[in-house]
Formats: C-alpha cells, structure tokens, sequence
C-alpha cells in the first residue's frame, strides 16, 4: 500500500469519512481529529508504516491534512 | 531600591516601551541587539524581584542556576544514552521546587513556600518541555544562552503565556523583514490598547467595583436556602468573579503578548473568545490557551500514548476518559492544593467526560437529532453557565461562604 493508501484508512478509521477527495481538508480545526485521535493515529501510522513520529513532534500545524500527513510520514520512512 | 509589580500601571508601560526603543529600532533596521536585551532584562528583573522582594530575587537566581544545571546535563547526557529512569528522574527534579511550593500550605510548612517567587509555575512549564523535548529528540542541542533567554524572556516570565522553546528559538534567530515588523508592531499596539479596556476598565468594573459588593451580599445570605447559602447574590457573584477574571486575565495576556511583540516575538495568545464556546472542549481550546495546550501536548497525550502503548487500558474510551482525569486533577493540584481547585479539576474532567459522550450520541443519531443555529445558540449558553459554575468552585467563594466563620 502507499503511504497515501496507508494514512487514508488510519483517518477512515478513526473519522468515519472518506477523505479521499478532501487532502487539505484541516484535521483539526473540522472537528474531525481531536486529541486522543491523534493520539490513536499516531500510534497507528508508527506500526504501519514503521516510522517513529515522537508524539512532542506533533506540531499540529504540520500534521493538520491528509496531504501534510503523507508528505510527513514519508519524510519520516 | 523601588519594586515594580508588571503591568500595574500606565508609567510601567511608559518605562517599558521607552526602554524599548533602542530594540525596536534594531529591529526596524533588521538587528537584534542581544546585548541590550540581556542589560534590559537583568534590570526589569532587578526592578520586579528587588527591593522589598529581595528574597525572591535570590531564589529566581537559584532557580535558574538549578534549572540551567539540569537541562544541560540532560543535554549531554541524551546525546549518548537515553534511558526511562533518568528521563523521569529528570522530570521529577526539574518540577520538584514548584511542588514543593504547592504543597507547603496543605503540610504545614510555610518556610517551603520561601522557595517560590512571581512565576516559578511558568518558567516549570517551560523547563519541562525542553526536558520532554530533549528526551523525543525533537530539541537536539540545548544552546544556555538562548535557554536563559527563553527561560527569562521577560514580557512574559510572571504569568505566561506559556511559548515553546523551538518557537522561540525560530524568533529568536530570524529579524522579521521591515514590513513583517511594522506589521507585528501595529498588531503588538493594538494589543496592548486592547488589554487596557479589558483590564483597566471592564476588568475594574467587575474585579473591583462589583465583586466586593456582590462578595458581601452573599455573605448575608448566609443562611438562606435551609442554611446552604445558595442564594440570588451568590449566582450573581458566579456571574461577576467569572467576567473579572476573563477580562483580568485576557487584558495582562494582551500585554504581555502586545509587547513580545514589540521586541520581535510572536508570543502564542492565551485567549480566543472562550464564551464563544459550543462546548468544553471547544472551551479548552478557547480558553488559556497556551496552558491547555501545554497539558495536551505534554499530559494528555503523553499519557494517552504510555497507556496504549502498553496496553494497560484496552478500552480506548476508558483511555481518553482517565486520561482527562488524570490532566485536569493534575491542573486542580497545579491551582493550589486546595479542595475549590482539585474539585474544580473534578469538575472540568467530568464536564469533559460526560460531554464526550454526547458527541459518541450525537455522531450515531445524527439523522435523528435537529441541528440548527437554535440548537447552536443552546450550546453557547449551556457551555457558558457550566463554566461560569465552574469558576464559581474556582473562586473560592464557597469556601469562604460554608468553611470560614
């Protein structure tokens, strides 16, 4: 699977929407992710994509849309 | 030698934004005179912890000394090893003066609380981020100078708000062009005159005209409602204590925000409309911001992360919702160890809680539920008086009503 494929399943499952066609979508400020969320997809992406995302790395204003999170997460692999 | 309390006076801003001249012309210029900076800091520090307050002065510097020692030792110590233990320890040490602090009054040992002095929780907060950031390696290297910069940066040293160190670091390092300057500075005036209004003039209407009088009037009806006291004045005292301390509160974030500003510095603001809130946890993201935001990122979700990762809670609603015990009773003991604060983190964890649950409802029965600017507009309110109910627990009011005869 692509990082993309990957990211958007974590965010399907944890928001019961498909945000396919949403990649700038803001996570945050919609109201879709919220804190233990976050939490719970950063542990999901950690295993799945076998990266190490240090949760004080959370800088929401880098992580706040599926586009940011792919582009992240592939700079963390 | 004079004392001065921040923010308490017009001449205090005239000193302030007249001393400051040299740096904002630096500044305009595309300099940071550094130098300058560190005289004008050590003054104002002289001028807050001087004089009168002379003790606390002594223990600021033992503070930093002892702060300064255990982030670099940290620092060198990470660069090579990274063990839990240590880490821990570090935390512990780094937060011990501020508990120590806290607890003197609930132990009885008020030679303890000689140990503090105007900000000590806020420069903790501080230290404990880079420690925590240290430890995820997301600060490399701790630089000491811009560590006591950081640390002492003196806008907001007595009452925050609470910046980061790798924000700071980015100010710190870049002279924003002239026009991004210009443009801050204008922001940075407008802030300050707006702090003006809320402290000085609704802030005192509340806070100093009202509170007292309302304060009294609940203490005459003492006995009302079969001896509980809960009377018409003490509804109104919850009403007048919470726009008080809004307004008190907003108004110094304001300045200290306006002339971080002022100096080149993007100091993250405390306050967002917070009675604009639908509900508490939009509140919380809304109100005190920097401080919330602090507990999320280094409470919240730290903790949340620990338990799931290693399973000790299966249940992931559990999690979060012990998770938000756990941050709002440890915000209650950060107050003051006193009943009203520990049950006013009671109080916000179970708001919080209970107000989880109904987004689980409200997302299942979405089809089922109306949803409109009424139901909108019932939000605000009700979020309003639960928060206003709150502050009430917060004030200390009941305190004096029911305990203090």
């Amino acid at each position: 699977m692509s990082n993309e494929q990957t990211v958007l399943s974590v965010l399907q499952e944890l928001t019961a929407t498909d945000l396919s066609g949403q990649m700038t979508t803001n996570l945050f400020t919609s109201g879709l992710l919220d804190s233990m969320a976050t939490v719970q997809m950063v542990m999901e992406l950690n295993e799945q994509c076998s990266i190490n995302i240090p949760i004080s790395e959370f800088d929401r204003n880098q992580w706040d849309t599926p586009e940011k999170i792919v582009a992240k997460v592939t700079e963390l692999q | 030698m004079p004392n001065l309390s921040p923010y308490a006076d017009p001449q205090y801003f005239v000193l302030l934004v007249v001393t400051l001249i040299p740096v904002m012309l630096g500044l305009y210029y595309g300099k940071r005179f550094r130098v300058y900076e560190t005289i004008w800091t050590a003054a104002f520090l002289l001028l807050t912890f001087g004089g009168i307050k002379w003790h606390q002065g002594v223990m600021l510097v033992a503070y930093v000394v002892y702060q300064l020692a255990l982030v670099m030792g940290y620092d060198r110590y990470r660069k090579r090893y990274n063990q839990t233990g240590v880490f821990v320890a570090l935390v512990v040490l780094s937060a011990l003066p501020l508990a120590l602090v806290k607890l003197s009054p609930a132990v009885h040992l008020p030679k303890l609380a000689l140990l503090g002095f105007l900000g000590i929780s806020y420069l903790t907060f501080k230290t404990v981020q880079v420690i925590m950031e240290l430890r995820d390696g997301t600060i490399k290297e701790v630089s000491p100078f811009l560590f006591l910069r950081f640390l002492l940066f003196f806008p907001t040293i007595t009452s925050g708000p609470i910046d980061r160190y790798r924000r700071f670091q980015q100010d710190d390092v870049a002279v924003p062009s002239r026009h991004d300057y210009l443009e801050l500075v204008n922001t940075g005036v407008m802030r300050i005159f707006q702090g003006f209004v809320y402290k000085y003039i609704i802030g005192y209407i509340f806070g100093t005209l009202m509170l007292p009088h309302v304060a009294h009037q609940v203490l005459m009806h003492r006995s009302a409602f079969l001896g509980t006291g809960l009377s018409w004045p003490l509804v109104a005292y919850m009403y007048v204590y919470s726009m008080y301390l809004f307004f008190d509160f907003a108004g110094y974030s304001l300045f200290a925000v306006g002339i971080s500003n002022l100096m080149g510095v993007r100091t993250p603001m405390n306050f967002n409309a917070p009675f604009k809130a639908q509900n508490i946890k939009d509140f919380w993201n809304r109100w005190h911001m920097s401080l919330s935001f602090w507990f999320r990122d280094f409470v919240f979700m730290r903790f949340t992360f620990f338990v799931m990762k290693h399973r000790l809670i299966k249940n992931r609603i559990r999690v979060s919702q012990f998770a938000y015990l756990v941050n709002f009773l440890i915000m209650g003991f950060w107050h003051g160890v006193t009943w009203y604060y520990i049950v006013y983190g009671l109080f916000h964890a179970t708001a919080i809680i209970i107000n989880d649950i109904w987004l689980r409802y409200k997302k299942r029965h979405s089809a089922q539920l109306p949803h409109n600017r009424w139901t909108q507009a019932l939000a605000v309110v009700i979020t309003f008086n639960v928060v206003c109910l709150s502050f009430l627990i917060f004030s200390g009011e009941l305190n004096t009503l029911w305990f203090k005869h």
